[in-house]
């Protein structure tokens, strides 16, 4: 035992140990970290898989979706494991990856009654949803819970990313104040996904996952990273904290997480 | 009195990691004795020492393949 760190963890960690960035303290930072994937998705997929391997200590990851063969296009730890909760095959790859992880699944959708209590378990969200309820639900208790979140969407061939720390910068609701009505917006599922493309934007959420943890480097906060596949680009679009923001702004509206607002069916507020 | 730290038997980028992780357990200003029997880490792991600023002290060769390299820590 040297650092605290075992002959095993000398050499899995080694490439992170050397930089001195990192070195033995970050790889320890890392270890005792604790961060809540939301989805083992396309995005959740790369997140789950490089936090793992970098040593993330404990990873929430919250599923109720199950491995189906179309997902294997671009979810690409999820092998050998259709049929099975997406949770579980996610734990299943990290536990071969990494043992030193310890792995906390949640078979259940994330809603109005159970976010809280589950985010104050970690010190970061990744967000790797699929859908506005979700996602809105998701900045909205980031920024109550005061919780900082990495953002992620992907759409056909373009991605976009940002970094929220609440209240320290602006949040996605400052951004964009309401989802888009039902039915503007196709899903994945309607559209389609250029299969590599989750990865790029998930690997740029887990990076700035560790960036975060390790304290390192300029974080997204106040920028969105645009991504366009096709034309192989990368925009930044600065975002300002809006004063009148509903949920982060200076008289916000939304204080608590109130069911109504994150329905999937109504306008998302 | 100098800490010390064997690391016979290992090579590199062990030898470099491992002295590093031990540094990082001492103050500024403290001094570690690592002793290699691995000839690219004499000059591999100075190198690398200097680059994260601490300072190379001296450099023994003990035996035929045996060194000590002392640091002060930054």
């Amino acid at each position: 035992m040297l650092g605290g760190f075992s002959e095993e963890q000398i050499r899995r960690y080694s490439r992170h140990i050397i930089l001195p960035e990192v070195g033995g303290k970050g790889q320890k930072k890392l270890l005792s970290s604790k961060v809540l994937c939301i989805g083992a998705g396309g995005l959740g997929a790369p997140i789950i898989e490089y936090l793992a391997a970098a040593g993330v200590g404990t990873l929430g990851i919250i599923d109720d979706d199950i491995v189906d063969l179309s997902n294997l296009q671009r979810q690409v730890i999820h092998g050998g494991n259709v049929g099975k909760p997406k949770a579980e095959s996610a734990k299943q790859f990290v536990n071969n990856l990494n043992p030193d992880i310890e792995v906390k699944t949640y078979i259940e959708r994330l809603n109005a009654n159970n976010v809280i209590d589950i985010f104050k378990e970690y010190d970061i969200v990744v967000d790797g949803s699929d859908n506005f309820a979700t996602r809105y639900l998701v900045n909205d208790a980031c920024v109550i819970t005061d919780t900082p979140l990495s953002h992620g969407s992907i759409y056909r061939f373009e991605g976009q990313v940002t970094t929220i720390i609440p209240h320290k910068g602006p949040c996605y609701r400052c951004l964009f104040e309401h989802a888009p009505p039902p039915g503007m917006v196709p899903s994945c599922q309607e559209a389609g996904v250029l299969g590599v493309l989750p990865g790029i934007i998930g690997v740029i959420q887990a990076t700035e996952v560790v960036k975060y943890l390790l304290g390192i480097g300029e974080l997204l906060t106040g920028r969105l990273i645009y991504y366009d596949a096709l034309n192989m680009t990368f925009d930044e679009i600065k975002m300002r904290w809006n004063k009148q923001c509903p949920v982060c702004g200076e008289e916000p509206k939304i204080t608590s997480i109130q069911e109504e607002i994150y329905g999937e069916s109504c306008r998302i507020w | 009195m100098a800490v010390e730290l064997d690391l016979k038997g290992e090579v590199c980028p062990y030898t470099f990691v491992k002295t590093k992780l031990k540094l990082e357990e001492l103050e500024s200003g403290e001094e570690l004795c690592v002793t290699f029997d691995h000839a690219p880490a004499v000059e591999n792991v100075p190198r690398s020492l200097k680059n994260e600023g601490h300072k190379i002290m001296g450099i023994e060769q003990k035996g035929e393949h045996l060194w000590i390299v002392r640091i002060r820590k930054a």
